[in-house]
């Protein structure tokens, strides 16, 4: 292609709506928009004067498919603002339906979005309704794995979307231990399936080299989601509180999300999964890494791409950190942990399943939102997306359209986007201090 | 849901033409589908036809369509030609979720006093196309069926889907 336009419209089986517009001049790429379409819904606007303990239900409404890292980051920051201190009971917990969130929401990624891809298909809903098809046992595999994640937080916070028993400091209603043998036993059988998932994608060979810097939650201790210092590829750690200090909001005037940019030594950066696995596998369950040894060598990895890879080694990893927790802990009643309101702020941090999430509140005295801050996966990605689109297509111009289509897809799909959390935020003239 | 009676179906297999759309919202109704789909992939694969289905296939067509169900609330006049659009190739409209329903959470900005806003939100306001208000789907377009909640209320969901199962005879009346 020696000049013209490349537009996709509308980037098919991701979450929410975005396209890309390339431009294309004397077998050169010009130009190159990632463009995220969803409309603002405006919740961190919409969130203040609200009562602090309404608030992460509320925001938990950003997002449907990772609404309860939502919940839990905005449950932290509030926490935090009130120096709230949670029980080990609660911490294990939350830490449990986070897997059980972390099971559902890559499963629907890698098996529902990715999966067509590795069979050379247009959708699960080609795959022949044969017993013997890999495919075909790919795909209930996959109906097992996100029911059981979905079941997970069912027991332990009521709902996988919007759950209704966390709360500030606590549970409003204890999970029901009594269940807790059927799911240990539902994820013991469900290993064979994860593990074939985990084959699956280590044999989809495709590569896409990105030269961006890593950003995750590392706490040294565990392969954790909820607690961790922010960590980049040089090693640098950064504290939850501090985070913001380092990132730099750019406006993208085409885009309903602002890009971010780390103003320490790399510009621009990836999260999710593939840093993660990148800077935590040492710290993954025994269990898991000694199943997973082969595919683990694959990292540390700059292929964009082995975030499909990343992902199906967390099911695993969630799985066997649920069976641990599962199988030894006691649950008493207790009530939320409470403080006397006060004026505060508070940051919460968590890894969500497409990378790390911010969450910030500044609280009043009689308890109300003053302020309040997100900052979320898809947009910290953002600008990272767009130049590695840019990258792959100037490499590629000898290709025919439609192989370019759908390989940027393919692209942009492995980041997991979220259009629905990349909308909703609105600082901007962040500098580092 | 009850099951499918398939030998009930007519001689041609006619199966129903859905399709399923998102506007603004958090896309919770759509996952929470996804999740329906644990349960109901191979039932709903031998009697429904997803000829719109962004979530899950890359090949869409809006024509033709039986039943159209619709999430999200309606954030600007790009989005009310589309659903219009959208109900003028649908035989029936089936409002999903809370911000289809009624409009909130989304249309939270609606009660947004101009005076107390944010820079930035007058910003992104002024910036791109955004209606004045967020408008729940009947404020636009004729609505058939509602399956309410915050993500929408499942069993309700299949409630409907099997009445117009029933309704198109791609399954008897049981």
């Amino acid at each position: 292609m020696h000049s013209g336009n490349i537009t996709i419209e509308n980037i098919t089986k991701i979450e929410g709506t975005a396209g890309v517009e390339v431009t294309i001049e004397n077998d050169k790429v010009t130009d190159l928009k990632f463009i995220i379409k969803d409309y603002r819904r405006f919740y961190t606007e919409a969130v203040l004067g609200k009562p602090f303990v309404a608030s992460p239900s509320f925001l938990s409404r950003i997002c449907g498919t990772c609404s309860v890292a939502h919940l839990f980051a905005s449950l932290e920051a509030i926490e935090k603002s009130q120096d709230i201190t949670l029980t080990e009971q609660t911490r294990l917990l939350r830490r449990v339906a986070y897997n059980g969130l972390m099971i559902r929401d890559h499963a629907l990624h890698l098996y529902f979005f990715v999966l067509p891809d590795v069979l050379g298909i247009d959708s699960i809903l080609d795959i022949p309704d044969t017993h013997d098809d890999p495919g075909h046992i790919l795909l209930h595999d996959s109906f097992d794995i996100k029911k059981l994640g979905t079941d997970i937080t069912d027991v332990i916070i009521g709902a996988a979307i919007h759950a209704p028993y966390p709360t500030v400091g606590g549970f409003l209603r204890t999970p029901d231990q009594t269940k807790f043998p059927v799911l240990i036993e539902r994820l013991e059988k469900i290993r064979p399936q994860v593990l074939r998932g985990i084959k699956t994608f280590y044999d989809y060979k495709q590569e896409l080299l990105s030269d961006s810097d890593f950003l995750c939650l590392r706490n040294g201790v565990s392969f954790d989601f909820i607690e961790g210092e922010i960590t980049n590829s040089d090693g640098k750690a950064i504290t939850e509180s501090n985070f913001h200090d380092f990132l730099k909001s750019v406006v993208v005037p085409y885009s309903q999300s602002e890009g971010y940019l780390f103003s320490d030594e790399h510009n621009n950066y990836l999260v999710g999964s593939l840093a993660r696995i990148n800077f935590n596998k040492d710290l993954l369950n025994p269990r898991t890494k000694a199943d997973t040894e082969e595919y683990l060598d694959v990292f540390p990895s700059k292929n964009v791409h082995h975030n499909n890879l990343a992902q199906a080694i967390e099911i695993l990893q969630c799985v066997d950190d649920s069976l641990d927790i599962l199988k030894s802990i006691k649950v008493v009643d207790e009530k939320p942990v409470r403080t006397p309101k006060k004026a505060g702020v508070g940051v919460g941090v968590v890894e969500a399943p497409r990378g790390t999430l911010y969450h910030m509140a500044r609280v009043s005295e009689k308890g109300m939102i003053e302020d309040y801050d997100v900052i979320v996966p898809t947009s910290q990605n953002q600008i990272n997306i767009e130049k590695d689109l840019k990258k792959y297509f100037s490499a590629n111009l000898d290709k025919d359209e439609k192989v370019l289509r759908v390989e940027a897809e393919k692209i942009i799909r492995a980041y997991d986007p979220c259009m629905s959390c990349a909308t909703n935020f609105l600082k901007i003239d962040w500098i580092r201090k | 849901m009850e099951p499918a009676n398939t030998s009930a179906q007519s001689p041609e297999k006619k199966k129903l033409v859905v399709g399923w759309f998102s506007f603004t919202c958090s896309e919770d109704s759509t996952i929470l589908f996804t999740e329906l789909l644990n349960d109901h992939f191979n039932e709903w694969k031998t009697l429904v036809e997803f000829r719109h289905l962004k979530a899950l296939k890359t090949n869409n067509s809006i024509e033709g369509l039986d039943v159209a169900f619709v999430e999200g609330a309606i954030s600007s006049e790009k989005q009310a030609t589309e659903v219009t659009k959208i109900r003028n190739n649908a035989k029936y409209v089936v409002a999903i979720g809370a911000c289809a329903c009624n409009g909130l959470p989304s249309a939270s900005r609606n009660t947004f006093v101009p005076e107390n806003m944010s820079f930035k939100t007058k910003w992104y306001l002024e910036h791109f196309d955004y209606s004045d208000k967020v408008k729940k789907l009947e404020d636009i377009i004729k609505v058939d069926d509602k399956v309410d909640g915050c993500p929408m209320n499942a069993e309700a969901f299949k409630a409907a889907l099997w009445k117009y199962l029933k309704l198109f005879k791609i399954v008897e009346n049981a």
